[in-house]
């Protein structure tokens, strides 16, 4: 099944919230499909946790609609909705043991109190706390947390789990180790996961689809690749990864193709088939390509596509990468190249003449 | 230590505030009908009398009566008020909180006063039970103080958590919010019921005739052969007092490291 016949789960449709005067979320219309690791991805304050809230019910809603597996959430309280969430704190209950807090959402169940002890240690095992049902809750690292508000929150099987920055507050080696593993728990309990972050590597790690926010509204839905390889502003291009933005003149424009003249790369045609259609025409504009699609060329080396000559400017030294700052003759801002460093290559110095080979496929049109 | 003053300014400070209370036992156990220097022998007869006096008797139940009536019900209070200050934003609860609190900076005397001219002429008759009001009064600013923050140090999304579990709100209140913020409640309800328990201007002014703790010892006062039996009382109530605040403390701590929140300095 390809995920464009997958069944709706989330639909929001032209959502706006108001804090008083504040208009927190600007007209959302997005659909969130079963099964699906969908990231609402932006800086703080784009109104990605308003978002994520309203679908919880935590957020009541000014205007719009918010369906969740098919029905309309307006009247429906958080205690009733088939969402569970983790919050960006945790909030494990500090009074209850590490059982307690897993088996808390059971109460209502109408299981014996062996089946469900059973299903306590069922999730335990699968979040990896088996054994450590007895332990007092606030005893507990903060991956440990992570992991028991995981267990209590998927033990009720939500058609939804919602998850608010819940790597955040982690290091960066168990983040890493919690990026994988929670992708690799969606894949088996195949529930919808929303997550929301403003970290947008742990987005391309871990969505199917990410929604890029800015100022309560979506800039752009794509899945990784797409968002990284044709983003649709230079606002979404800056936020996920670096790109380098170039001034061009537009000399033609047809058939999806447009013949662009940019200094420092000469004469060039951009496809620009997929991106967002505009009328065409002519005029100023701006091109923008990744830093890891130039490449220095090193001596006899050929270029793959085309080449232009510039001067090093600039030396980042990563170990595995070094980071170049190349000015283009005929051009006044430096591109910013990322190099892969090969044994016996040399580190070039500021101010050495260069050779860059670049490659017009890998150019994007901003208008 | 560079600045000796300080050092001796803290010492007669301390001194100041804490010799008087540590004469009281002294001549709470002195072999003399005066409370004077030098001390004659030791004796526990003053105990005895205090515990055979019934009128101290009836004066003690009074107080309980009074002190364990207002700790509950300004308690309850204190929760229903913390709760509203902490949990919602609503035009006007900043001047409300301040207006919960003023009787802890209003003199007593003119409360007191003003208390009893309403109670006589909406016909009210003086009894414990127009005590308690005062005292509720009195003491309400305090469980507010206290609860506020027992309130405050708790994580809202604790609450979300619970109703997102399928909680209602009235579940998730005794569920979640109410073992959590218990420490504060016991709390408050000891220190209002310290607070209560020795009050004066109020059992003067409200009561109506009915001896509480507090009036008894002043009644007793004038007859300088009772004021042994005094030190003797004195000393009992210093040491239960100490004895409440401390458990006070232990169940505000306990609140604090449960809810893992950090020591914002104590109400003692």
């Amino acid at each position: 099944m390809t995920s464009s016949d997958k069944p709706v789960m989330i639909e929001f449709r032209d959502v706006h919230k108001y804090y008083g005067d504040y208009h927190a979320l600007r007209g959302i219309n997005a659909t969130i499909k079963a099964g699906e690791f969908f990231s609402l991805l932006g800086p703080s304050g784009c109104g990605k946790t308003t978002l994520l809230r309203t679908i919880a019910g935590f957020e009541g809603i000014s205007s719009g609609v918010v369906l969740v597996d098919g029905k309309d959430m307006a009247n429906v309280p958080a205690n009733k909705r088939p969402t569970n969430m983790v919050f960006q704190s945790y909030a494990i209950f500090p009074h209850l043991t590490v059982e307690q807090n897993v088996g808390f959402g059971l109460r209502r169940d109408p299981r014996s109190k062996e089946e469900k002890m059973r299903a306590v240690g069922q999730a335990l095992e699968m979040v990896g706390l088996a054994g450590y049902g007895k332990r007092s809750a606030h005893a507990l690292s903060g991956g440990q947390r992570q992991r028991v508000a995981l267990a209590r929150a998927l033990i009720l099987k939500p058609k939804v789990l919602l998850l608010d920055e819940p790597l955040s507050a982690l290091d960066k080696k168990i983040r890493e180790q919690m990026q994988l593993e929670l992708i690799k728990l969606q894949r088996e309990v195949g529930i919808t996961f929303v997550l929301v972050t403003h970290d947008q590597e742990e987005a391309l790690v871990m969505s199917d689809r990410i929604a890029v926010m800015f100022e309560g509204n979506i800039a752009q839905l794509d899945d990784p690749e797409t968002l990284y390889r044709l983003p649709k502003t230079r606002q979404v291009a800056n936020f996920i990864g670096t790109m380098n933005f170039l001034p061009a003149e537009i000399l033609s424009e047809a058939g999806g193709r447009a013949e662009v003249q940019a200094p420092g790369l000469g004469r060039l045609t951009v496809d620009i088939e997929k991106q967002i259609s505009s009328a065409p025409g002519t005029g100023q504009t701006t091109i923008g390509f990744r830093p890891e699609t130039a490449t220095l060329l090193f001596d006899g080396q050929a270029a793959t596509d085309r080449e232009s000559m510039g001067t090093v400017s600039e030396v980042v030294y990563y170990g595995d990468m070094t980071y170049y700052d190349v000015t283009l003759d005929d051009c006044d801002a430096p591109i910013r190249m990322s190099m892969r460093n090969v044994f016996g290559r040399p580190v070039l110095d500021i101010g050495t003449r260069c050779r860059v080979g670049w490659s017009p496929g890998a150019m994007v049109m901003f208008r | 230590m560079k600045l000796p003053i300080l050092r001796s300014y803290a010492v007669l400070y301390l001194a100041f505030l804490y010799i008087p209370i540590l004469i009281l036992p002294i001549f709470a156990f002195n072999d003399s009908t005066t409370a004077a220097f030098p001390l004659k022998g030791f004796t526990t007869e003053w105990f005895g009398r205090v515990f055979s006096d019934p009128a101290l008797g009836e004066a003690l139940k009074n107080s309980l009566i009074v002190a364990g009536s207002t700790s509950v019900f300004a308690t309850l209070l204190g929760i229903l008020a913390a709760r509203a200050l902490t949990r919602y934003r609503f035009p006007g609860s900043a001047s409300l909180s301040g207006l919960i609190m003023l009787p802890m900076v209003l003199p007593e005397m003119i409360m007191a006063m003003a208390l009893l001219v309403v109670l006589l002429s909406i016909g009210v008759p003086l009894s414990l039970f127009t005590i308690i009001l005062g005292d509720v009064l009195i003491c309400t600013p305090f469980a507010v103080a206290i609860l506020t923050s027992a309130f405050q140090s708790l994580d809202k999304s604790l609450e979300e958590a619970a109703q997102d579990l399928g909680e209602g709100p009235f579940s998730t209140f005794y569920l979640v919010i109410l073992p959590l913020v218990m420490p504060g409640i016991i709390s408050a309800m000891l220190i209002c019921f310290t607070i209560a328990i020795d009050e004066f201007i109020i059992a003067n002014f409200l009561g109506s005739g009915q001896k509480l703790l507090s009036t008894y010892i002043f009644g007793q006062l004038r007859f300088p052969k009772n004021v042994p039996n005094i030190m003797a009382l004195g000393t009992i109530l210093v040491c239960v007092s100490v004895l409440l605040l401390a458990t006070a403390e232990f169940f505000r701590r306990r609140g604090l490291a449960r809810t893992g929140a950090k020591d914002t300095g104590g109400f003692l």
